[in-house]
């Protein structure tokens, strides 16, 4: 299965303090270990949000709202893509992270949704449309 | 946290050491079936005390070390009676007192070399492709022996069999459980490589709505394929495999319409498409083409698939580069098959007639005599030269040779529209 990995912003990383020479290190060697073991598909480090934006969303009205935004802890930092056989193999992959930020922090794990999770209520049809939808999207 | 929660992640941080362990046991005790045995002692080690110690920091090492003292216990209890036991006891009591730390300190130096180790020894040519595949999949991917059967279509008796004669066999030929040097290395690579991609097309092979095992064995390959890119980043045919079976992953869940029919190539629903592995080929490709490896058989192929790849809609294929791909192909893995493809990129490049010219030059390989997909693909370029009737014969050939039931509906359909 294949999971996104998310570190939460801090203080620290909202400020957009750079990771000392150890952590670095320590992150580097983790991150080796990850593509050793066949798991990490991809990752990046975010920005701080200061230097985001977002588009809210009201009926048909679109307003842009400019960074930094308030809720840190709820903030994205950065995030991975891996491919590990279950849950349990990823969250003990993610307790041998280095702790990425210099004060307490949060890693969250959530697993990449598939056409096949909406079971039964997903018709051939509604796929079949969805898809059409899809190629039209891709084709711009 | 519930026990069951507790062994379950125990089992977690076990199956992410398990190989590297496997492979450090079998060096030092020169025998797989003994480290296989040494790693599941310590598992069961760790289900005991972790759930009241906690895990340890340095998981990998605790276990290598609980291993280790077992190790030295069952030789003792054995009284040394072979003379290779007795060695392997010295050494092991040796460093019998180093600490966790100090074995972590080894596993971090030692960046995989055992492992690599391990898959070349579990993929060493005195033993059979498929005994290799059974063995590697148990060893590296720790999948369990009825796992196995079930992914490979066989009966467990039989795969636990070919598992254990696979053992005798490197256990007889006195194999070192290291990466070959020299002459050797080639070679012994790229019998690495045909396990992994064998294991890849096994799963490829599988239809919709078999055991999930047997598709899942393309991820096993890919994960095999990332592990041996990871610790061999600068072999440019372990990259051309990897870009290969990431690009054609990529097209896993297109290969199937709504109703579980296998959908082809061109028709396939491209939006479909996995970009994440598409671009994590590209990337491996271009690595293995920048470390002088383009013409490795492996990074043609992975090129023949990058070309389907790049490519938005299916009537923008680039066919003449494909056709010079398989040009070069042939060179490097001469095989009818290969041929056989190289005149559908020609029909599809310089029309139906260059691809008959080609066919014909084959017609008479002993390998295609009932190869459904020649006179398939020999129908297909009747059928767009206008000589129908004789399409409609060959289709009908190749439909009776096929033994897959949509394949065939497909074929007669085709027959059936050549009388129109």
């Amino acid at each position: 299965m294949r999971v996104m990995v998310i570190v939460k912003a801090t203080e620290d990383s909202e400020a957009g303090a750079m990771p000392t020479t150890e952590l670095a290190d320590a992150m580097t060697k983790f991150n080796e270990e990850l593509v050793n073991a066949g798991v990490m598909l991809t990752g990046e480090g975010l920005r701080p949000s200061s230097q985001g934006k977002r588009v809210a969303f009201d009926g048909t009205g679109r307003t842009v709202i400019d960074g930094p935004f308030a809720e840190t802890r709820e903030l994205v930092a950065g995030f991975w893509l891996w491919e590990v056989k279950d849950m349990a193999e990823a969250v003990a992959w993610v307790k041998r992270c280095p702790n990425p930020m210099p004060g307490p922090s949060e890693i969250e794990i959530r697993p990449v949704g598939e056409l096949s999770d909406f079971g039964d209520a997903l018709t051939p049809e509604i796929i079949e449309r969805e898809e059409k939808l899809r190629e039209r999207l891709e084709q711009r | 946290m519930a026990a069951s929660d507790t062994h379950q992640a125990i089992e977690a941080v076990f199956r992410i050491e398990r190989a590297r362990l496997i492979a450090g046991l079998a060096r030092m005790v020169r025998s797989v079936d003994l480290a296989e045995e040494l790693a599941q002692d310590a598992l069961l080690i760790a289900l005991a005390e972790w759930p009241e110690t906690g895990v340890p920091n340095k998981p990998g090492a605790w276990l290598m070390a609980a291993a280790k003292r077992r190790a030295i216990d069952g030789i003792r209890r054995d009284k040394m009676r072979a003379r290779k036991h007795a060695e392997i006891a010295r050494q092991l009591d040796g460093d019998s007192d180093t600490t966790v730390e100090e074995i972590d300190a080894a596993m971090d130096d030692d960046v995989g070399d055992e492992l690599l180790g391990l898959i070349f020894t579990a993929c060493h040519p005195v033993i059979s492709a498929e005994a290799r595949a059974a063995l590697t999949l148990r060893l590296i991917g720790g999948l369990t022996t009825d796992e196995i059967a079930r992914a490979f279509l066989a009966s467990e008796p039989a795969v636990a069999q070919r598992i254990v004669r696979a053992k005798k066999t490197i256990g007889n030929a006195g194999l070192a459980f290291e990466v070959p040097r020299g002459p050797e290395r080639a070679a012994r690579l790229a019998s690495v490589l045909e396990v992994i991609y064998l294991i890849f097309n096994e799963g490829y092979a599988a239809t919709a709505g078999e055991d999930l095992i047997r598709p899942s064995l393309c991820a096993e390959a890919q994960r095999l394929g990332r592990i041996l890119a990871g610790l061999m980043p600068d072999e440019p045919e372990v990259l051309g495999l990897l870009a290969l079976m990431e690009i054609q992953a990529s097209r896993l869940s297109a290969r199937t319409g709504p109703d579980g029919a296998f959908v082809s190539l061109t028709e396939q629903n491209r939006a479909r498409w996995d970009q994440l592995l598409i671009r994590r080929g590209l990337a491996a490709l271009a690595r293995a083409e920048a470390l002088r490896g383009a013409d490795g058989s492996y990074a043609l192929q992975a090129a023949l698939a990058a070309c389907h790849a790049r490519t938005r809609r299916a009537e923008e294929t680039d066919w003449p580069r494909i056709a010079a791909l398989y040009d070069r192909l042939r060179q490097v893995m001469p095989s009818p098959v290969v041929d056989l493809n190289r005149a559908v990129a020609y029909s599809m490049a310089f029309g139906p007639e260059a691809g008959l010219r080609l066919v014909d030059e084959i017609a008479d390989v002993a390998a295609l005599r009932n190869y459904a997909p020649l006179p398939a693909a020999r129908g297909d370029f009747l059928f767009r030269a206008g000589r129908l009737a004789e399409a409609r014969a060959q289709f009908e050939a190749a439909a009776a040779l096929t033994r897959n039931a949509r394949e065939r509906a497909f074929l007669l359909a085709r027959a059936a529209a050549c009388a129109s």
